[in-house]
This record gives structure tokens, C-alpha cells and sequence, in this order.
């Protein structure tokens, strides 16, 4: 099989995203396309699933002319894909939502042992029999959410298979188990599209990589001919010097004291401290409690017992108002579920967290709140420059610069990021990397979240490790490997 | 990003900035009106038209001023149940709160004063939308099931006031309704003032953009440091001021509060809301599309009252003409 696209065009709202590109995927390899947030990756993908129409140029399937009017169309012809961002029922248990639509039936009912067992043996080819069919997909972690959702892309045999971002939530041994099956698929003849902007990955998995930026194709390499580097410079149309800002540590007083904080069954008598000008790493597996600290800390969850204290004095957040009134900000890690109002425009999303500042006399004072849009978007470089676009249409990388200006524009003292560049391209990582370097400088603690072993320590002063709901190990960056961290995050001595 | 300092990027309070960097564009976009609110505005003109010509009796201005007095219960319960609407909720009760607050005002004149008493049953209106905002807010239930129930209760209520319609006592009692300022009743004036300041809230306060995010994203929201409880409470408190204003100038227009009254009302406030481009999952809806879908639904109904139409083909066409303008407005959505 080989499908080509030719010349495609799309765009939304008169703003065109793909200048006619040109893509070929064939069965039996894995095309690798990489590009920075915005650059139409998503768009892209959205076409080959028959998501949305082309507004130019055609799709090729062995030479012949295909037209996709629908996703029912592309799914026919055995085109599956795996967004980004997981479309399971979270109510639905795993088996209802792998065969949804289809679960077999005897005599009009269903056949709940066979669909089971039909999912069981799914998730056994895909290396992840240890998920139970049985379960609501909503109690699982969002790694083996993931994973049904791929399953459930193979619940069908595909010829074409897009991957969307699906390292941004597996880590370690689950991306392990994923790259084995993406080679299994490959084998059988099955076309492979990795869309992913993590360069390791791309280079270890894929046969060729296509390159966009800006709705073009800039290059199309192959992995055993060009680096990392190359790929980088070729995404962001220049040359990144240095991922991480070199750090001297500095900690002035301290900030933020967390003493023996607990929540029943999550996670227990967590200490740690944070003092003025220092990136203090959080690092843990899924399930291991850190965004859940993060919550209580910042007053969205109510902890079981324990204190935080700011400035030496014990405090209370009752609601993430008190936390903010304080100077504490969090952006969570789950942008689209607890940090924007999708179909809201850039202005009111970056100012829910400072309306009440904005307001005189109760009225909003809509030129200051403009002038402060403005000024957020152009340091932080939010593309498209115009407030008055809903969030929505907006790239990852680009929703995630609209949060982050919502918490700057609060003037934290104490800023909590979890999960700050997941699902964001090279380029704008080493912006936030820089600018929370020089928010260090203005004497902001910042506990930075990561399940990214090289940002948690290459981006910090030093890193607090959690396993299973408690506070392990406490680690200089500087002086520690990825395996430290990672062995006290397992509980395997170093 | 740029390598400026962050201390730039923090640095945003001073006035100069704002004078530098606000563009006069955004000022005014608020206030233009969106394509929906044109299109319904187009087809609201266009009907006026056809109809002015076709119609002696449609263009008089005894017809116009009694087709404004008829959009004012509309327009008043479609006002409150937008703000309820664009928080993800419904408030089916505003028609009971209708009658109830009526027959109060009407029973109350004969004791009080008549600004007492209007107070009064505005008050009563407060409360009833407060009952039903502390339901939602405070323990989590559903909204239509919240409403629904005191939709019930208070239309019992009102029954527990008075079984039989009550003529007030007070002639003054039917200024409200019946009087004009000039050719406009005051009770148009009053509407148009309550959706000027509804404007102002939607558009001009932290409150109002609160509630649009509450219906978007509740726990963005939140996380935001917005107090959603309280927020939630205000918008259904706000439903049934608006609900008691209408039925305080119902009563005070028709002269006899009757009990069996507003049974319905609610359901054409929706219609309003959702014509004007309003979501019935929150998040969307604006003042202007709202008055439109009143005034479209006001003219329909005084058009097919004049040309004699069967009151039972005035629903039926009423609910075709709905759902033409919902499948309009989905085309429009989708080109953007």
C-alpha cells in the first residue's frame, strides 16, 4: 500500500494551516513526522483520518485519487488513528470502549464473555495484558488509557496507523512494549505514521522522517543520515545553542514549607521546602502521588492532615483563591481538562486568574485587561497574535503559552508547574525552560513536575523523588544520572 | 518568546501600556453585533417588511406598542435564563415564580404601599432563584431536576396564596404595565434597561465572565480562584429577579393576578436564549442574539395573531421557525 499526499491544502476560518504539503506513507514503514507546535502536524493528521476536508490538492492510494468525506470513510479503508488526546468513555468499561458499536451479540444480546475475551487477546498482542477488560477505562492512568486506545485502533485490522503524540504519556517500559508492536505492525505490512517531537524516539523507530514547519514540508530524512541537531535546527528554522540554562544554584530564604502533608490513600507526610530564586524538580512515576501534592498545596484538594507555611507562617488554602491571593500559582498538567475554557478567546482565558485585579469600581477595565493580553502574548510569542481567537484553534504549545501567561499575569511568588511541556515542541520547551530560569532570578521558587527524566534534572537545582505516595529521596542535579533518579523512583537501590 | 526579562513580562500595570497597546479594534468588537444576532435581525426586518405590506393593521402603532408589551415576559425570563444557560444550567421554574410573584404583588397592595409591595415580591423572586441556585451550587444537583421540582413547589405556593385570581386594589397597581413614556410602554423601557445592564455584567464584569467560564470549563475555573458556588447562586438568583419583575408587570398589565399563570413561559424563554445562539451546554450565548430571539419570537407570535391563525398552527409553526433558526445557526458555526 502506499498513500500519497499531494499538494494539500487546508485551513480553518481563512487562516490556512498546510501550504501544500507533500507526504507519502507505505505499508511496511514507519514515517516519523516531526515539527514544532503549530506547524500543522495535527491538521495533518486530521486529514489523513477524514476529519476534515482538503480546501486543495489530492490523496493518492496505490495511484488512484481518494476522496475521504468522512472519518467513516478512512476507517473503511482501514485508516486509524490515535489523537493526542484520549476519546475513550470514561464511564464505558475498557471492553465497550475498544469494541464500541461492534460487541459481538448471540441471540440480540451481548456476548460479554467473547468481547472480553476478544479484548483480552487485543491487549495481549499489544504487550499490555496486565489491563483488565472489565474496568472502567476512567480508573485507569491515562498511560494505559493511551494503550486502550490503541488497542481499540486495532480492533479492526488496520492497513495505516497514526500515532499522535503517544509518547506523551508513556514513559520507560510502556514506551518499550509500544515501540515492539509498532515493529510487529510493521512486519505485517501495516503503514506507520509517528507524529511525535520527541527526536530520540523518532530516530530510534522510524524508516524516514518528514519535517514540517509552518504548514511546509521543509525535509525528509532518514534517521541513519542526520541527528538530532539537524532535525531541531530544521523544526525551528534556526539553531537551539543550549537546551537548559546553566544554573548557580542561589536558594535565598525560604518560601514554601510543606510539613508532613498527607491524603488518605494517596500519599503520606510529604516535607519539602522551597526558598526564593530555586527550580526544585518533582519527580515520580504515574500514580506516585506529585500531582496530587501539587493540588493540595495549592488549595483545589483538601489534604488529610499536615501544614504549608509561607514565610515562616502556617496557612491555610482553603480554595485555589486563598493559594493565589498568597502568590502561589499551579498550572496543572491536564491543560484542556482543568486549564483553559476551550471555546473562550485568548483574553478571557489569560485573565480568569486576574479579574478581579483588572476590575474598578466592579466593572472590568477592558483597556488595561487588553494592554495586559498584549503584553503576554508578545513576550511569550502566542501564535496567532490575536486575542479575540477562541483557544481552541490554537496549537498545544501555544494553549500551553496561553496558561502560562494566565499564572504570570497573577505575580506568583511560588509557581507550580506539573507536566509543563508535555505535548510541546523542542522550541518553545527551551523558552520555558529559559523563562522560568529568569523568574528564579526575580526570586520565584518554582517546583517543577516531570515525568521527563532529562528536563527534571537537567532543568533544576535539585529533585525530590516520590514512589508510591511518599517523599523518597531528595538529589542534586548536578551530581546525580537519569538511573539514580529513576532507581529510587522503583525503590531499586542505585 | 523573546529574551526580554521576565520582570517585563510581570511588569504590566502601568497605565501608559495600556494606552500604547489597546487596540480600538477589540473596544468595539464586543459591541458589533455577531453574525447570528445579524442574520436574526436580517429575518426579523425582512418579516416586518412582508408583513408591513401585506397587513394594514400591522405597521400601527397601536400594534407596535402592543407587540412591545407583549415581548416583555419573554424578554425578562429570557434575560435571567441566559445567565443561567451560559453556566451549563436551566431554570425551569421562571414561569411559576411568574404567577407567584404576581399574585403576591397584587394581594400585597391592599395592605402596603405599592412600592413595599413590589419589593416584596421582587425579593420573594430573589429567594426563589437563590432556593434553586443553593440546590445546584451547594449540593451538586442537576439543574433541571432542581427546577423542575420547584417549579412544583412554587406554583403550589402560589395556590397556597390564593386559589382565585386577585384584582389588586390599587389603581396605581396597573401603571407598570398599561402606561406609556411616549409611545413606549415603560415596561419595554424597563426590559430594555434590565438587558443593557445584563450587558454590561456578560461583557464588562469579572462575574460575568466568570459565568461564561463556569459553563466552558468549571474546573479551569476554579483552579482560576473564581468562588463557582457563589457564582452559580448569583445566576439563578438573577433568573428569578427577572422572573418576579415579569410577573410583577404582568399582573400589573393584564389587572388581575391570576395563579394558573406563566405555565409554559419558560420554554419560550429557552427558545429565545438558543435562536440567539446560546448552548444549552453553557459556555455560549450572548445579550444581543437573546433580544433578537425575543423579538423574532415576539413578532411571529403578534403576526400570526393577525392574520387569524389557529392558536394550535401558531405552536406548530412556532417550533418549525425554532428549528430552522438552531439549523442556520449550526451551518454558521461551522464555516468558522
Amino acid at each position: 500500500m502506499k498513500l500519497e499526499l499531494r499538494g494539500v491544502r487546508k485551513g480553518y476560518g481563512g487562516v490556512e494551516v498546510l501550504h501544500g504539503v507533500d507526504v507519502t506513507a507505505e505499508g511496511g514503514r514507519v514515517l516519523a513526522i516531526a515539527g514544532a507546535n503549530g506547524a500543522g502536524k495535527s491538521t495533518l493528521i486530521k486529514v489523513l483520518a477524514g476529519a476534515v476536508p482538503l480546501d486543495g490538492g489530492e490523496i493518492l492510494l496505490d495511484g488512484e485519487p481518494l476522496s475521504l468525506r468522512g472519518p467513516e470513510d478512512a476507517q473503511g479503508l482501514g485508516f486509524r488513528t490515535v489523537y493526542q488526546e484520549l476519546s475513550l468513555v470514561p464511564q464505558l468499561t475498557v471492553t465497550e470502549n475498544v469494541l464500541l458499536g461492534a460487541l459481538p451479540t448471540k441471540r440480540g444480546l451481548i456476548d460479554w464473555p467473547a468481547a472480553h475475551a476478544r479484548v483480552r487477546a487485543l491487549l495481549e498482542e499489544i504487550g499490555f495484558a496486565d489491563i483488565d477488560p472489565r474496568v472502567r477505562a476512567g480508573r485507569l492512568s491515562v498511560a494505559r488509557q493511551q494503550m486502550v486506545e490503541i488497542a481499540k485502533a486495532l480492533a479492526v485490522e488496520p492497513r495505516m496507523l497514526v500515532l499522535d503524540e503517544p509518547s506523551a504519556v508513556l514513559a520507560g517500559t510502556d514506551l518499550d512494549r509500544l515501540f515492539d508492536l509498532i515493529r510487529r505492525l510493521r512486519e505485517r505490512g501495516v503503514a506507520i505514521l509517528y507524529v511525535s517531537h520527541r527526536l530520540a524516539e523518532v530516530m530510534e523507530i522510524s524508516d524516514s522522517i518528514t519535517v514540517i514547519k509552518d504548514g511546509r514540508v521543509v525535509d525528509t530524512l532518514t534517521p541513519a543520515r542526520t541527528s538530532e541537531d539537524e532535525i531541531i535546527a530544521l523544526m525551528a528554522g534556526r539553531r537551539l545553542e543550549q537546551i537548559y540554562p546553566d544554573r548557580v544554584p542561589e536558594p535565598g530564604k525560604p518560601l514554601l514549607s510543606v510539613r508532613g502533608l498527607s491524603l488518605d490513600g494517596v500519599f503520606d507526610d510529604v516535607s519539602f521546602d522551597l526558598a526564593a530564586g530555586e527550580i526544585v524538580g518533582m519527580f515520580g512515576l504515574v500514580g506516585s502521588g506529585r500531582s496530587e501534592v501539587a493540588r493540595c498545596v495549592f488549595g483545589a484538594d483538601r489534604p488529610t492532615s499536615g501544614t504549608v507555611e509561607l514565610d515562616g507562617a502556617v496557612t491555610r488554602f482553603h480554595t485555589p483563591g486563598d493559594a493565589i491571593g498568597a502568590g502561589v500559582a499551579l498550572v496543572t498538567e491536564d491543560r484542556k481538562h482543568s486549564g483553559l475554557v476551550l471555546g473562550m478567546d485568548v483574553t478571557d482565558n489569560i485573565t480568569f486568574a486576574t479579574m478581579a485585579r483588572i476590575s474598578r469600581a466592579g466593572l472590568l477595565d477592558v483597556r488595561r485587561r487588553a494592554a495586559h493580553v498584549q503584553d503576554m502574548i508578545e513576550r511569550l510569542g502566542i501564535h496567532p497574535p490575536r486575542p479575540e481567537v477562541p483557544v481552541r484553534h490554537l496549537s498545544g504549545g501555544n494553549q500551553q503559552k496561553v496558561v502560562l501567561a494566565k499564572w504570570l499575569l497573577t505575580r506568583p511568588r511560588v509557581l507550580i508547574l506539573d507536566e509543563p511541556t508535555r505535548g510541546v515542541d523542542m522550541a518553545t520547551r527551551v523558552d520555558i525552560y529559559r523563562m522560568i530560569d529568569e523568574l528564579t532570578r526575580e526570586g520565584v521558587a518554582i517546583l517543577l513536575i516531570s515525568s521527563d527524566l532529562t528536563e527534571v534534572l537537567g532543568a533544576t537545582d535539585r529533585v525530590l523523588v516520590m514512589r508510591g505516595g511518599r517523599l523518597v529521596a531528595e538529589v542534586g542535579s548536578a551530581d546525580t544520572t537519569e538511573d539514580e533518579v529513576l532507581a529510587h523512583s522503583v525503590g531499586v537501590a542505585a | 518568546m523573546t529574551k526580554q526579562p521576565v520582570s517585563a513580562v510581570l511588569d504590566t500595570d502601568s497605565g501608559e501600556v495600556a494606552e500604547a497597546t489597546a487596540p480600538a479594534s477589540a473596544r468595539w468588537r464586543a459591541i458589533v453585533p455577531s453574525p447570528t444576532v445579524l442574520v436574526l435581525i436580517g429575518a426579523a426586518v425582512a418579516i416586518v417588511v412582508v408583513a408591513g405590506i401585506t397587513n394594514d393593521s400591522f405597521l400601527t402603532e397601536g400594534n407596535m406598542t402592543n407587540l412591545l408589551r407583549q415581548m416583555v415576559s419573554t424578554g425578562l425570563l429570557a434575560l435571567g435564563m441566559l445567565l443561567v444557560i451560559l453556566t451549563g444550567g436551566i431554570d425551569l421554574s421562571v414561569g411559576s415564580v411568574v404567577a407567584l410573584t404576581g399574585i403576591m404583588s397584587a394581594g400585597l397592595v391592599s395592605g402596603l404601599p405599592l412600592p413595599v409591595a413590589i419589593l416584596v415580591a421582587i425579593v420573594v423572586g430573589v429567594l426563589c432563584g437563590t432556593v434553586n441556585g443553593v440546590m445546584v451550587a451547594r449540593f451538586s444537583l442537576a439543574p433541571f431536576v432542581v427546577t423542575l421540582a420547584s417549579m412544583t413547589t412554587f406554583r403550589g405556593l402560589t395556590y397556597v396564596y390564593s386559589k382565585t385570581p386577585i384584582t389588586p386594589t390599587t389603581p396605581d397597581f396597573l401603571t407598570l404595565g398599561s402606561q406609556n413614556v411616549g409611545p413606549i410602554p415603560i415596561a419595554a423601557v424597563i426590559t430594555l434597561a434590565m438587558f443593557g445592564l445584563g450587558w454590561v455584567l456578560i461583557n464588562r464584569t469579572s462575574a460575568g465572565r466568570a459565568l461564561l467560564g463556569i459553563g466552558g470549563n468549571r474546573e479551569a475555573i476554579r483552579l482560576a480562584g473564581v468562588k463557582v458556588q457563589r457564582h452559580l447562586v448569583l445566576a439563578y438568583a438573577l433568573s428569578g429577579l427577572c422572573a418576579a419583575v415579569a410577573g410583577v408587570i404582568l399582573a400589573s398589565r393584564v389587572g388581575i393576578a391570576q395563579p394558573s399563570v406563566g405555565v409554559g413561559f419558560e420554554l419560550d424563554a429557552i427558545a429565545a436564549c438558543v435562536i440567539g445562539g446560546a448552548s444549552l451546554s453553557g459556555g455560549r450565548g450572548t445579550i444581543g442574539g437573546t433580544l433578537a430571539g425575543v423579538v423574532l419570537l415576539g413578532i411571529i407570535d403578534n403576526l400570526l395573531s393577525l392574520y387569524d391563525v389557529q392558536s394550535y398552527w401558531q405552536q406548530v409553526l412556532k417550533g418549525l421557525i425554532i428549528a430552522v433558526a438552531i439549523l442556520v445557526r449550526r451551518g454558521e458555526r461551522q464555516n468558522t
